[in-house]
């Protein structure tokens, strides 16, 4: 589906991502694991056209999709959910979601429209609501709805679950996982790694601009580095972990 | 006291007119503003440009001696249409040329290319129409049932012009919140305003909304210029600066960035002018004439700004992350 090669991003002077390479496989979540600062949002907007690359190649179905403009990436089918919602405050929940449909001509809209707020239904009772008004997890919803608005194969989405109370992070990993099961390719980016491993196939993880682990989720969630790194385990031997 | 309450429909009048003029123009300011935080100051000269289009294309017609023969219920509509146009184009123009190089520098750097725009699209339009017609300070024709004035009541009557600029104003005021509220478009629009890079997410290709912004606030701005033309006759290259510093104080008024903002500070500016210049005299017992009246509107609207910060209705940008 992605096949990301050598990708280098710089802000400014300063190294972002220092080459990696990764592979996102049709219709499985892939998760990208990695403390602050690591370059995770960099690769999301990297990928969504946000930030031009400074060299390597960045394949969608084998079409090169580096360098183009984000409204070109959305036409490829990839929508983008980015950290801290982004909402359009002073739109309603509806103009939001109209929004995400941006790229469409085709007469589906209302239909997907009408699947999104089966998937939330909170979001069709506050349907002409204006979306600055909506609480932080239905701010997050309205984000995701949005994002699938746009009828994506590639869904990016950015730290999902940060700021949301336990139980509504339960609920948008169950709405990650109903998506998948619907036949979008999800690329998630989480600091709750035990969340984002319990719902992806597999994972890589990102330190300082470099891919230094991946592997399938599963056994990544067995891994002591892993689990010592992300999962917030004390180490096992007396070793300074750092 | 008897003859000031008379006065008061008339003043009323006299300040709609204006009122909307402002609103108008006010409508480029703010729009821009909105989607990228910036005063365009070249917006006068492109008003200005509106007022310029209308006056050839009406001294063509009268040079060629077939003015006469067109209604003016036709005439008016093509004016006003090849001053939008012109206007807009030119709007979308300046963009292109002095600020899209300029969008990630500091924010002063792109006001001061404003600033030479204005300066340069004065000299340019006073060059050639010096070059064309040997004058710069030029006439509107006077139109066939343009001046005559309809009673309302005794002591109000109003010019078929004067109907003519109210009239056409909230037309186009109309059709712009519309556009801006209920069309995919105007979505677009609101979305770069309040967050161009998620909008970017979106689909939406931010530099053509951009452009889009400058040609209908731009092509506002040359309606106004027409109507302003048409309303008070006498227009040069230097016309538009004190309209212009008017039109934007009206956005700040009502709030920058905000269009129904925009449209309420012009009409507020307007009547405040117009009842400045006819009560001030009464008021101070002639101490102050009609000449004071942009003294006392606008320390009134200093007031207001006081009392208010982020104007009439409030700001509506500058949210962004």
């Amino acid at each position: 589906m992605l096949e990301i090669e050598d990708l280098h991003v710089h802000y400014g002077s300063i190294p972002a991502l220092r080459g990696i390479s990764l592979f996102i496989p049709r219709g499985e979540v892939v998760a990208l694991l990695g403390s602050n600062g690591a370059g995770k949002s960099t690769t999301l907007k990297t990928i969504s056209g946000l930030l031009k690359p400074k060299q390597g190649t960045m394949r969608l179905n084998g079409e090169r999709i580096d360098g183009l403009p984000p409204y070109a990436v959305v036409q490829k089918g990839v929508s983008h959910v980015p950290e801290g919602r982004r909402i359009f405050n002073r739109m309603t929940v509806r103009e939001n979601l109209e929004m995400g449909a941006y790229t469409r001509r085709d007469g589906e809209i209302a239909r997907d429209m009408e699947r999104v707020f089966e998937l939330f239904p909170r979001l069709a009772e506050r349907c002409n609501q204006v979306a600055g008004t909506l609480s932080g997890g239905e701010q997050q919803m309205l984000a995701i709805g949005r994002a699938l608005m746009s009828n994506p194969s590639l869904l990016l989405m950015d730290e999902p679950s940060l700021g949301l109370a336990p139980r509504l992070v339960e609920m948008i990993f169950r709405v990650i996982e109903e998506i998948r099961s619907r036949g979008t390719t999800i690329f998630l980016v989480e600091q709750n790694a035990l969340m984002a491993l319990s719902v992806a196939r597999m994972a890589y993880v990102l330190e300082t601009g470099q891919i230094v682990g991946s592997g399938e989720a599963a056994v990544l969630l067995r891994d002591p580095k892993v689990r010592q790194a992300y999962l917030g385990e004390p180490p096992e031997s007396a070793e300074n972990p750092g | 006291m008897e003859f000031a309450l008379a006065l008061a429909p008339q003043v009323l009048v006299d300040g709609l007119v204006l009122g909307f003029m402002y609103a108008l123009i006010a409508l480029g300011y703010t729009m821009v503003y909105g989607v990228l935080q910036f005063i365009n100051f070249a917006h006068s000269e492109i008003f200005v440009l509106g007022a310029f289009v209308g006056v050839e294309i009406l001294l063509g017609l009268q040079g060629a001696g077939v003015l006469a023969g067109i209604p003016v219920w036709v005439l008016l509509p093509v004016l006003v249409a090849a001053g939008m146009a012109a206007s807009g184009f030119l709007a979308v123009g300046v963009e292109r040329v002095a600020y899209r190089p300029l969008r990630g520098a500091p924010r002063l750097v792109p006001l001061l290319s404003a600033i030479g725009i204005s300066f340069f699209l004065q000299d340019a339009i006073r060059f050639l129409e010096s070059i064309w017609r040997n004058a710069f300070y030029l006439t509107y024709p006077s139109l066939e049932g343009l001046d005559r004035r309809i009673q309302l009541g005794p002591a109000l009557d109003i010019s078929v012009k004067s109907l003519v600029v109210i009239g056409s104003s909230i037309l186009m005021l109309v059709g712009l919140t519309f556009l801006v509220n209920k069309t995919k478009m105007g979505r677009a629009i609101r979305a770069v305003a309040q967050d161009p890079e998620t909008a970017s997410l979106m689909g939406v290709d931010v530099n053509r909304v951009i452009s889009l912004t400058f040609l209908i606030g731009g092509a506002m701005g040359g309606a106004a210029g027409v109507l302003f033309g048409i309303q008070y006759s006498l227009i040069s290259p230097y016309t538009g600066f004190i309209p212009g510093i008017k039109a934007f104080t009206a956005a700040v008024l009502g709030g920058i960035g905000n269009i129904p903002g925009a449209m309420v500070g012009g009409l507020v500016l307007g009547l405040l002018e117009s009842f400045s210049a006819s009560y001030l005299s009464l008021l101070t017992g002639g101490a102050f004439g009609a000449e004071y009246k942009d003294i006392f509107a606008f320390s009134i609207l200093i007031l207001i700004l006081i009392l208010r910060p982020k104007g009439l209705l409030g700001e509506v940008v500058g949210e962004k992350a």
